[in-house]
């Protein structure tokens, strides 16, 4: 047994997690809904799925970076079912705890339900046993399937994220399919797929994992290569113009609902990441931009609006609203010039906390509606109507307009002789203020940009929702856009938009809910995990701009490079004799 | 604002400066002047006999002082903790909260069998004890596993994971406790009645709190100056590597930092409990960042500093919406007692940045 | 003979006419906002928009169930099950009704909707389900811009399609501050809301009610959401001197204001009034509360019955401890109950049966909704105006005299405010 403390430790931790989802009861939850009939309960599938994974982790043992991984079957089962099996005996443990002493007064979710649920239905004590067999089985499992080779371990994968897929998101599915003899031969009466339909589904999986691999990245560069006006180029063209129609003509209210909140964090994200990504500023109070930009619409066209009402329409009111965004950019970049970073942001946030209770106040409720909030806000006129959440299949194409425009603005940005400067600003304030470059100038810049980048997303979901009230801009809010920013990839386009759609769109934003409707409970808890599993695993995000990643590893990167020199300690005897 | 010499060639970067210092400078005054009208006008109420009595004013000082205090115990961990490591530990409000939240278990135990009303003052200890460690062990947890592996990660980083920290803990207690709040048994025995101080009937509590606070600070000081451990906290707090190199095990160091820390959030977790009786998930968010406002108001990095701040923090926020917005006329000033907090915060870095009674930061820290 | 032979043919020629148009689905002419048609095989779709996640699900789960409840209790629809389907959450907010109706206008075999718990969320999703030609019943908004301000002007987010059994603010605040002024003959009272569009919509009403009377409003003021250090708050309002603080938010915060009153010097002798917000378990066992008023809709439901059902308040309550396991902790399960029963009779009474399929017309069945009166429900007899407030306008204020019976305390009602009496 190469490793028994590594295994061990993780078999631990494993219990841990698995007792700990459990005791907040997201088995229990999870457990309603079916993900392949009769068996296969979303709630086992998180709560197995842990030590499956720690069965894989301890299989390749203790990170490495001399060694690659020795793929064993047999050692890597043997080593999944001891961090298994030791994790089912903590997590029985557990159980037995909460079956013993009744604790629902203080944990509501530790009751004889959750008991029933972790022992399989078999009670206490045989469904300890059984708790600690299964688990042990899920550990070797996972340990068994690091010893095979790449192209199974690929076709295993590919294989449980399609099933997965299309379990978790059969009401995506439906939506889109409407044919309901195809959906009844796929999925069950009562929801999950039907267990022939999963098979085949995964089986078609596996094939296609190894019939396509590695091609679909020759296929992009293809088109990268290809001539401007060459037929490859004009295919991708038109698929472009077709994903564009998408919204229109193939999906429904509810997908172009999420769309549309999902492109509101995108548009967030953009924005932040200008202050965040770019300019190095931590700034958590962001949600007054959009605030500012909400109220700022609601008050300039409503015609419920108190004192201020000129009842303006939303493209008359929405340059005077940037306006008002940079002034408050200005506003609030100002006094933070010299600060130092956590300062900052602590600062930023209450900021965004005053701006959210002076619109709340009762002192203030003339203008800005108070606790009732600003209605009748009227939709986006155009061509005649006026476009509100009431179409989204028409609102999307606004919202994905300025989404378009943020996108071109932090392109630029970026790109651009400022953008050189906050990079330099970045590395070390000091030194950049010392080379000519006015650090003041950047940092006003950013929160500027930054600003009125929020106030696009302020005035859409404003016109788009129609009636506005403060708890939409509590600090919350801030806090999730930095996690999309931060899970997608600091100071990268494409990260803040991948980070958008898989968070939003699947668990969830703070006032809006994603695809997995169940993970509603969570969502908060898994955001908090996730930052930091990030910051610890991979701070530069999941689509990483290139040059953040380098900045992020360059520990990492040098010790690489010294280790590619042949890792050198200088002691020429002693490697003379081995 | 400085003299320029070369008046005939203002650079583009001068001219800046000078916008920039002058909305500072116009920022402070214009505070100023708000806070002398509004005082004025609170003055001017009082002494035609509208507004808040004396006795009023005086138990408003008083309770908002013993919020203060309690503000300063937690304020003592995010010192000492950016004392050393340069960065704000988020999720040091959730310390306090936890503290408090484990404390309620036990709390509530003790009141069923009776042996809170019985014996109230080794009731009272025993969940303070229980208090405190838990308030430890959460804090001591979250540094070895959350912080240690980016002790030279750039700052963002630490500052980042601690917000996820924080999040994470939050909704960790809301899924284990629930959602709703938890009520603690009422103060037991004499805590529950006033007790009179100089002829001034004072709540039991707040009596406590005092005591407590001044027990904390004073255990603090010789854990500080006389321990071994303590002056390795300040060896360390003062330059990481040298310390180092002096024999000194930081990480261990950092550890009791941490733990000290987390103790005193205990404290005030088991305080803030018993005077206000309610308790939830998000009871930690707000206290932690107030408390975070109070460092910096007395100084970051230096104690004494912390509890100062802590205690001029709990006046502002309490006595300033009536003293200062009330004066000005501004109608339901309660509700924006959140607001002026923050605003002390951003006030006192723009009149004093260093915090009143100064910083005390570690070589790299320092600009 | 063949006089009477043609009228025979005629007489034949017009029974056939007349058979067709009444028995044949395929004269069936839906109405300007369309028809529903429910299948041989296929349930009466409705749904479920309630607040059930967060920490407001106290509001939101007792009313899903009293819907779950009524559903079961009414049985069958011209031979066709009723199904609420997935229960909807409002998020009780605006964004999250807007983002809920759009799931709910989507499916276009649905009837009506019984929610949202949230005002807010209500005027998030009414644009979008009156558009549809649906209906929405609330048991819970009580903001009179969704409806009228009781004076014969439509609120400003009022829409066709919708109605509510739960009450108007409008009354409650006339209510209690009739109560105050008249049965308590005080002049001077404080206001204290959270900053929440249901609390302050109901000091508003009080306020401009009271000020109608002559009153004074000492102070009008808030506390945040999550505040529990009401030192300064209490001394704002010891300062301006009322002989009673009305205070109708909800039990964190009202926890808070009562435990800390009593230390407060010049709170001594004000008097205490919460709303329905206070009027639960845990606050009513506080001992600080005795002696406390509180106004809210009339809950004395126990012995009322549904007509359409046949069951009773205790039944209900008897039913839904069976099934779930506890008491309902809000009390707005009765009016979930009565909206949905109410849909479901008006669903019956318009739909018209054509083999074994199932018309309902849109149109008809807000023409039904509207036209209800005088149906007896759990809550009392209601009856819809043209603005859509069906909810009895029975307002009870009651005085807490006993600590260990809350039911008891809740009957030692000192005030009724009944408009229509």
């Amino acid at each position: 047994m190469k490793d028994f403390a590594f295994t061990r430790r993780l078999g631990l931790i494993a219990g841990i997690t698995m007792s700990f989802t459990a005791a907040i009861g997201m088995i229990e939850n999870f457990n309603k809904r079916v993900l392949v009939e009769p068996f296969i309960l979303m709630g086992y599938v998180v709560l197995l799925g842990v030590p499956i994974l720690v069965g894989l982790i301890s299989a390749r043992g203790r990170p490495n970076p001399l060694e690659k991984p020795i793929r064993d079957s047999r050692a890597g089962a043997v080593s999944g079912l001891i961090a298994g099996l030791f994790a089912g005996l903590v997590t029985s443990v557990f159980v037995l705890i909460v079956d013993t002493f009744d604790m629902t007064q203080f944990f509501p979710n530790m009751r004889p339900a959750m008991v029933e649920i972790m022992t399989f239905g078999f009670g206490v004590p045989i469904g300890l046993l059984v708790l600690i067999l299964v688990t042990g089985v899920a550990g070797s499992l996972g340990g068994f399937i690091f010893g095979q080779s790449d192209s199974v371990r690929r076709g295993i994968g590919q294989a449980t994220i399609w099933v997965l897929g299309f379990a978790l998101f059969e009401g995506v599915v439906n939506d889109i399919l409407e044919i309901d003899p195809v959906l009844d031969v796929i999925y069950a009466p009562n929801g999950g797929l039907l267990p022939w339909s999963a098979v085949v589904i995964g089986a078609v999986a596996w094939w296609l994992s190894g019939r396509f691999q590695g091609k679909s990245k020759i296929l992009v560069e293809k088109v990268q290569k290809a001539d401007k006006w060459s037929g490859i180029r004009w295919g991708t063209y038109l698929l472009g113009v077709v994903v564009l129609l998408l919204p229109l003509f193939v999906l429904g209210g509810i997908v172009n609902e999420l769309l549309i909140n999902v492109a509101f964090f995108v548009l967030l994200g953009l924005g932040l990441n200008i202050v965040v990504g770019y300019a190095g500023l931590l700034d958590l109070g962001y949600v007054a931009f959009f605030a500012v930009g909400a109220y700022g619409i609601a008050v300039l066209t409503s015609p419920l609006s108190g004192t201020i009402n000129p009842e303006f329409s939303w493209w008359v009111a929405l340059p005077i609203v940037m306006a008002l965004a940079a002034l408050a950019g200005l506003v609030v970049g100002t006094p933070v010039l010299k600060m130092r970073g956590d300062y900052l942001a602590i600062v930023t946030l209450g900021f965004g906390e005053i701006v959210r209770i002076l619109l709340l106040s009762d002192w203030l409720t003339p203008i800005f509606g108070g606790a009732q909030g600003v209605r009748q806000i009227p939709g986006i006129p155009f061509f005649g109507t006026e476009i509100s959440g009431i179409d989204p299949q028409y609102f999307i194409y606004f919202t994905l307009f300025f989404v378009a425009i943020a996108a071109y603005i932090s392109y630029r940005a970026e790109g651009s002789r400022v953008g050189r400067s906050w990079a330099a600003m970045r590395e070390d304030e000091d030194v950049a203020e010392a080379t000519g470059i006015s650090t003041i100038q950047a940092k006003l810049l950013a929160f500027v940009t930054g600003a009125i980048v929020a106030s696009f997303a302020g005035a859409l979901f404003a016109a788009k929702v129609g009636v506005i009230f403060t708890n939409s801009f509590d600090v919350l809010v801030s806090i999730i856009i930095l996690v999309v920013v931060i899970v997608g990839g600091m100071g990268s386009i494409p990260g803040v938009a991948v980070g958008a759609f898989v968070l939003i769109g699947i668990l969830g934003g703070p006032k809006s809910q994603g695809l997995l409707a169940e993970f509603a409970q969570y969502k908060l808890l898994i955001y908090g995990a996730l930052l930091v599993f990030m910051m610890l695993k991979r701070p530069e995000g999941l689509l990483p701009s290139v040059r953040r990643s380098r900045e992020l590893h360059l520990e990492e990167l040098e010790q690489d490079a010294w280790l590619d020199k042949g890792g050198d300690f200088g002691n020429d005897e002693v490697e003379a004799t081995t | 604002m400085s003299s320029s010499p070369a008046k005939t060639k203002p650079t583009a970067r001068r001219f800046r400066f000078n916008w920039v210092d002058g909305f500072l400078w116009f920022i402070r005054v214009a505070a100023l002047i708000a806070i002398v009208v509004g005082i004025t006008g609170s003055v001017q109420n009082y002494i035609a006999g509208e507004g808040l009595t004396a006795v009023q004013w005086r138990d408003l000082v008083i309770s908002s002082t013993s919020t203060g205090l309690m503000y300063g115990l937690i304020a003592l961990g995010y010192s000492m903790v950016y004392g050393v490591l340069g960065f704000i530990n988020f999720a040091h409000g959730e310390v306090f909260m936890a503290g408090s939240m484990v404390g309620f278990i036990a709390a509530t135990l003790l009141f069923e069998n009776g042996f809170w009303d019985a014996n109230p003052f080794a009731a009272v200890l025993f969940v303070l004890i229980i208090s405190m460690m838990t308030s430890t062990i959460v804090a001591v947890l979250v540094e070895r596993i959350a912080y240690k592996p980016l002790r030279n990660s750039p700052r963002l980083i630490p500052l980042i994971t601690s917000i996820g920290v924080s999040f994470f803990l939050q909704y960790a207690f809301a899924g284990l406790f629930g959602v709703a709040s938890q009520s603690y048994p009422p103060a037991p025995g004499a805590l529950g009645e006033d007790v009179i101080i100089f002829g001034i009937p004072i709540q039991g509590t707040k009596v406590l709190v005092f005591v407590v606070a001044m027990v904390s600070m004073v255990g603090l000081w010789y854990f500080v100056t006389r321990t071994k451990s303590g002056r390795a906290m300040r060896a360390v707090a003062e330059d990481k590597e040298i310390a180092g190199l002096m024999g000194i095990d930081v990480d261990r160091t950092i550890v009791v930092t941490f733990a000290v820390g987390g103790a005193m959030a205990g404290v005030a977790g088991l305080l803030w409990a018993l005077l206000f009786r309610v308790v939830d998930f998000q009871t930690g968010f707000l206290p932690g960042l107030k408390a975070f406002t109070a460092a910096v108001l007395g100084g970051i990095g230096n104690l004494p500093g912390a509890m100062l701040g802590g205690v001029l923090l709990g006046l502002f926020e309490g006595v300033g919406p009536l003293l200062v917005l009330g004066g000005l006329g501004i109608p339901a000033v309660s509700q924006l007692k959140d607001a002026v907090a923050f605003a002390a915060l951003f006030l006192v870095l723009i009149f004093r940045p260093s915090g009143l009674l100064g910083e005390r930061l570690g070589s790299e820290d320092r600009a | 003979m063949k006089k009477t032979s043609m009228r025979l043919v005629a007489a034949l020629g017009a029974l056939a006419l007349v058979a067709a148009a009444c028995g044949s689905g395929a004269d069936f002419e839906a109405g300007p906002l369309g028809a529903v048609t429910v299948e041989g095989d296929e349930d009466i779709q409705i749904r479920s928009l309630n607040a059930i996640s967060g920490g407001v699900e106290f509001l939101g789960i007792p009313n899903q169930r009293g819907i779950e409840l009524a559903i079961k209790d009414y049985g069958v629809i011209e031979g066709h099950n009723v199904t609420m389907g997935t229960p909807l959450d409002d998020l009780c907010s605006s964004d999250g009704g807007q983002q809920a109706a759009q799931t709910i206008v989507a499916d276009t075999s649905i009837v009506g909707v019984i929610g949202t718990s949230c005002s807010s969320a209500a005027q998030g999703a009414m644009p979008l389900i009156s558009d549809a030609g649906m209906v929405m019943l609330s048991p819970s908004n009580t903001s009179p811009a969704l409806t009228s301000d009781l004076g014969g002007t439509a609120g400003e987010d009022n829409l066709p399609g919708y109605y509510r059994t739960a009450h108007n603010d409008a009354f409650q605040g006339a209510g209690a501050a009739t109560f105050v002024s008249e049965t308590l003959g005080l002049t001077r009272v404080a206001l204290v809301h959270d900053g929440s569009s249901y609390t302050n919509g109901l000091t508003n009403a009080f306020a401009e009610n009271f000020i109608g009377m002559g009153g004074t409003i000492t102070v009008h003021t808030a506390v945040a959401v999550g505040d529990v250090d009401m030192g300064p708050i209490l001394a704002e309002i010891a300062a301006s001197e009322p002989e009673l603080l009305f205070f109708p938010i909800f039990p964190d915060e009202g926890t808070a204001i009562l435990q800390q009153a009593s230390g407060t010097e010049g709170m001594e002798d004000v008097a205490m009034m919460g709303a329905d917000g206070l009027s639960v378990q845990n606050f009513m066992e506080l001992p600080e509360s005795l002696g406390m008023y509180f106004s809210g809709p009339n809950t004395q439901f126990l012995s009322n019955v549904n007509e359409a059902t046949g069951k009773t308040g205790a039944d209900f309550l008897a039913d839904y401890s069976a099934s779930y396991g506890e008491d309902p902790g809000a009390d707005f399960w009765a009016h979930a109950y009565d909206a949905t029963t109410m849909l479901l009779t008006a669903i019956e009474a318009v739909g018209v049966v054509d083999g074994d399929k199932l018309h309902i017309d849109r149109q008809k069945l807000r023409d039904e909704l509207t036209a209800t009166s005088n149906f007896a429900g759990i809550i009392g007899s209601i009856s819809c105006d043209e603005f859509g407030d069906c909810g009895v306008p029975v307002i009870s204020i009651f005085q807490h005299d006993n600590l260990d019976d809350i039911l008891a305390s809740k009957t030692n009602i000192l005030y009724t405010y009944d408009p229509t009496a």
